[in-house]
């Protein structure tokens, strides 16, 4: 397996926080670019609703 | 003793925030226990445990939250049940909630993301997972209980793209300097790691810093990585990334037992890798590979100068004191019934090396973790003989967080073992670093030295022992926290395999009988 | 295509059919004469279809006051026994292209708005708005602005406008927006800009004085008049989009103060409902929460097609009716946005920087995120004899959208082939 040149060990990181913040913030105070996704199970966790979707959407 | 529910439909918090409303509730006088979580199986089922369930408990969902309180008198629990909406209202006020609440929605506002942050509910993780896959993110999932068939796919996908999965439950990774998850603060430099064990890293890599060298990069893998069912894929991707990257001298592996056929697999390409390799197994290992490329370790230690001896870089000499000559004073203050030690960790992993030793040094060793299946005891119950327990295992952590970060639960085991005559030996593990407890020894001092005190009141002396994980760059200052310990009489060492190594010091035996090799 | 495409190339249809609509008024009329299936002793009401012994307390009186409008029976007490026996044919508004607010009541002889959508020529209907007689009283003053409509300033107003040619409504609507009307529950702009193309149209018509000024004065003074014509314009916007196969956008919600319904493009005629919300709102002097009804009315035919509550940030002029704080109607507008298709190319809003109108509510969506839609309401009494009590925010209820998936998928499912993809 070749190393592209946008492997994650070569670039800065970028991050999407899904859930805690305090991983946000921890992140940001080291200087890394993050979004805090204030994150929200979807269809309410229904699990029936869940796996319809993943059919239809 | 009274309990009481109330559910609230409908309100999805997350962990820290459900933590916050639990430790209002929890201060109220007379309450004995409160849990506030979001009702999802998994949390109903350990909820029953302790005695909480009905109707609308059953009928409640994921994104309900569910909150008991246990106390003494129903009266007390009406009262705390009362103060609730005002908690959950009070604390809102104060969060400035993001208006982002799905991946998508992250993604809209990060269209240059290269790594998605995982604390999610683990039934949950393998859509928002595949989602950053898809997106070509790599993922850092610290949630545990994910399935192993989501583990698997997750995986699979992962490694068609060339994207690394680090979980899930993974504690930790370092990534071009950067601390995800519970990280300390260590240097840059030539000495990759690879490993499931997120204290583990967290040891060697602050081992591989206080020698005055660095890492370039640590990356976990998630506690399962190792098992047959997953075999190895993030572990084999982080090897190939770590032989292929120009920063990395020396490679090592922490972890601990693989399966069987993993286990081969992972031997044969370690002893193919371009760069010097380092396998620490900790825990019980299986028969050495004879004329073997790969330098074997089985402590953090020992895993740690071997990868500063291959890197055959020079090193800042090591720090710390062993604490010998302490041996015969701590010994003779002892009284007659003072035999055992009790370890009480947050590390998971440190647990697990500490067992190790003082199995290969011939002790009956008990833990709610153990090495060996016979040596399972329930940590809720008293504890007999030599017993490390596990602070972080999931019968503690329910709606609480983490001993790495919350104190409460070891605060009162300490003072428990304490008073408890038979116990010769406290065995504890600080660990600093981002995202742990900014107090690390406040956490628990005060229960060391009320433990002591109590001690005190009767024959014998107790010998507390700890490890502490950290480097003077992390937040905590390190140098502080060390002084902390002095002052309450601690003895402090700069790793969990030296500090059980000098409780096995203590025990050793001068023909007495504290001790021998058990019948196990 | 896969299952996924099918479905998002016909919502792309659904969503392009409702962001295509040109209503204009082009009649009215009384409601026998022009909806199809309103002859005899019939009455249409608001909501999904609902037996008369379930109704609510206000649907009901309303219903009592539309029975003696139309002088089918002499009192309360008679009217009340006609609809016990079942006297009366008693269906709901939608089936028929018409849309009525709160309890919605449209009779043969009640004169109603008649909306063309010039680009599918289809046509849609809806009844006077007043505060009396809709919210469930029945009382003889409550009818008496019933009457005066039927007898003279719908006959007026239709005089007028057919010396005009009938009136674009497209342009009122997309200038109403811009000035801050929501075109649910605020119609100021809306009801002005119509009364002055009505003016001039009853000039031009020249209607002698005494029946002209009394007609004036009653558009000048109503400043929810629009609504009607709102509502009319909603709905004629939205069959078009009905019954296209594979599509999952909402072309219907609407209440009938005991239960919420909607119909989906790709699930035909199907109702889908749940219990009627709580209004969450401000009550008028001598009211309050205790003493309201639950949702009621067709008006959320315009959520559906983009406006009402989904454009509360562009008209923060509601907020004292409603309640809620600019910052939240901003946010409530900016939440709608992830539950539809695309924005509307013609109604745009100055306060979102001339963004358009969300369009094209896609069931899937508000599943996914649990994210219901938002409608702005007012609020009746819940029993039968009062006027309008108040008015708020609720939302429509996430089950009706459950349910409505839960169809959608043992619909569109079962036709796709049972090979296993790879």
């Amino acid at each position: 397996m070749d190393q592209r040149p946008d492997d994650v060990l070569d670039q800065p990181l970028v991050v999407i926080n899904l859930g805690l913040k305090g991983f946000a913030e921890s992140l940001e105070q080291q200087g890394v670019e993050v979004v805090q996704v204030d994150w929200i199970p979807p269809a309410g966790g229904d699990a029936e609703m869940l796996d319809l979707l993943d059919e239809l959407l | 003793m009274a309990s009481g529910y109330a559910v609230r439909p409908n309100r999805y918090y997350d962990s820290v925030f459900l933590m916050g409303v639990n430790q209002r509730l929890a201060r109220l006088p007379g309450v004995g226990q409160t849990a506030v979580l979001m009702a999802s199986e998994r949390n109903k089922e350990l909820l029953a445990e302790i005695g909480i369930e009905g109707d609308e408990v059953r009928a409640a969902g994921p994104n309900d939250l569910l909150v008991a309180v246990i106390a003494d008198s129903p009266a007390i629990v009406e009262a705390a049940l009362a103060g609730l909406d005002d908690a959950l209202q009070t604390l809102q006020a104060g969060t400035a909630l993001s208006d982002l609440h799905t991946f998508e929605d992250g993604l809209r506002a990060e269209p240059g993301a290269n790594l998605a942050v995982l604390t999610i509910p683990g039934g949950y993780v393998y859509r928002e997972a595949l989602l950053a896959l898809e997106a070509g993110l790599n993922v850092f999932i610290f949630s545990s209980n994910v399935p192993v068939e989501d583990e698997l796919r997750l995986k699979q996908h992962a490694r068609e793209r060339n994207l690394l999965v680090m979980g899930p439950d993974c504690g930790t990774s370092i990534l071009n300097g950067v601390g995800l998850g519970f990280a300390n603060a260590v240097r840059r430099g030539t000495i990759g790691a690879i490993g499931p064990s997120g204290t583990g890293l967290q040891e060697f890599t602050c081992q591989i810093h206080n020698a005055g060298l660095g890492i370039s990069h640590a990356i976990g893998t998630g506690s399962h990585d190792l098992a047959d069912e997953i075999g190895a894929i993030t572990s084999l991707m982080a090897l190939e990334k770590l032989e292929a990257d120009p920063r990395t001298d020396v490679i090592a592996v922490i972890a601990k037992p693989a399966g069987p056929t993993t286990r081969t697999r992972l031997v044969e390409r370690l002893q193919a890798c371009k760069k010097p390799v380092v396998a620490c197994v900790i825990g019980p290992s299986g028969p050495r590979q004879a004329g073997s490329e790969i330098s074997w370790a089985n402590t953090i230690d020992a895993a740690a100068e071997a990868a500063i001896r291959l890197s055959g870089k020079r090193t800042a000499p090591t720090a710390g004191p062993d604490g010998l000559q302490t041996v015969g004073p701590i010994r003779a203050a002892w009284a007659p019934q003072q035999r055992y030690v009790r370890g009480l960790f947050a590390g998971g992993t440190l647990c697990y090396q500490s067992q190790q030793i003082l199995i290969d040094a011939g002790l009956e060793v008990h833990s709610n973790a153990p090495l060996d299946p016979a040596g399972r005891v329930d940590p809720f119950h008293a504890a007999r003989g030599h017993t490390l327990i596990d602070m972080g295992d999931e019968v503690f952590t329910l709606g609480r967080l983490h001993p790495m970060i919350d104190g409460s639960l070891r605060r009162e085991r300490i003072v428990r073992e304490s008073v408890d005559p038979s116990v010769a030996i406290l065995l504890l593990d600080f660990i600093l670093g981002r995202n742990a407890s900014p107090t690390p020894v406040g956490d628990v001092l005060e229960a060391v030295v009320e433990g002591q005190e109590l001690r005190s009141k009767t024959a014998g002396r107790l010998a507390v022992i700890a490890s502490i994980c950290g480097t003077e760059e992390d937040p905590q200052d390190l140098g502080h926290q060390l002084e902390l310990l002095r002052q309450a009489g601690v003895l402090v060492f700069h790793s969990n395999a030296r500090a059980t190594s000098f409780c096995l010091e203590l025990l050793k035996a001068d023909g007495g009988d504290s001790h021998g090799p058990a019948a196990r | 295509m896969d299952l996924k495409e099918k479905i998002e190339r016909a919502n792309e249809e659904a969503t392009r059919r409702l962001t295509s609509g040109a209503p204009a008024l082009v009649d009215i009329a009384p409601a026998g004469e022009v909806i199809p299936g309103l002859q005899g002793k019939a009455i249409t009401h608001s909501g999904p279809p609902i037996e008369w012994q379930r109704m609510c307390g206000a649907q009901q009186g309303a219903l009592i006051g539309m029975v003696l409008y139309e002088g089918w029976a002499e009192t309360p007490e008679a009217a009340r026994a006609m609809l016990d026996r079942g006297e009366v044919r008693l269906e709901p508004n939608h089936p028929h292209q018409a849309v009525g607010p709160m309890a919605g009541t449209i009779s043969p002889s009640a004169p109603v708005w008649v909306v063309e959508n010039r680009t599918f020529r289809n046509r849609a209907f809806c009844r006077q708005i007043e505060g009396r007689q809709q919210f469930g009283e029945y009382s003889r003053e409550a009818l008496e602005g019933l009457r005066r409509w039927r007898d003279l300033w719908a006959p007026t107003l239709r005089e007028g406008l057919r010396v005009i040619g009938g009136l674009d409504l497209n342009p009122i609507l997309a200038q109403a927006l811009q000035m801050g009307d929501e075109l649910h529950n605020r119609n100021s702009a809306s009801s002005s800009l119509f009364a002055s193309q009505m003016a001039v149209a009853m000039i031009q018509a020249g209607i002698p004085q005494e029946r002209a000024l009394p007609t004036m004065r009653y558009l000048a003074g109503h400043n929810l008049l629009f609504l009607g014509l709102a509502m009319a314009s909603g709905k004629a916007t939205a069959d078009p989009a009905r019954d296209v196969e594979y599509s999952s956008i909402v072309t219907a919600m609407c209440r009938n103060g005991t239960e919420f319904g909607i119909q989906v493009s790709g699930l035909g005629d199907a109702w889908f409902t749940a219990p009627a919300p709580t209004v969450e709102g401000l009550y008028l002097p001598g009211y309050s929460a205790v003493d309201a009804g639950l949702d009621m009315g067709d008006s959320a035919i315009t959520e559906t097609v983009g406006w009402g509550a989904f454009t509360l940030g562009g008209a923060p002029g509601i907020l004292p009716l409603v309640g809620g704080t600019f910052d939240e109607a901003l946010r409530l507008t900016r939440e709608m946005r992830k539950i539809t298709t695309a924005v509307h190319p013609t109604y745009r809003l100055p306060a979102l920087g001339f963004e358009g109108t969300s369009v094209g509510i896609d069931i899937r969506k508000v599943v996914q995120l649990n994210l219901a839609p938002v409608i702005d309401t007012a609020i009746a009494h819940r029993q039968a004899g009062h006027p309008i009590i108040g008015a708020g925010l609720t939302r429509a209820p996430l089950e009706c959208f459950v349910k409505a998936l839960r169809a959608f998928g043992e619909k569109y499912k079962s036709r796709e082939p049972s090979i296993p993809v790879g």
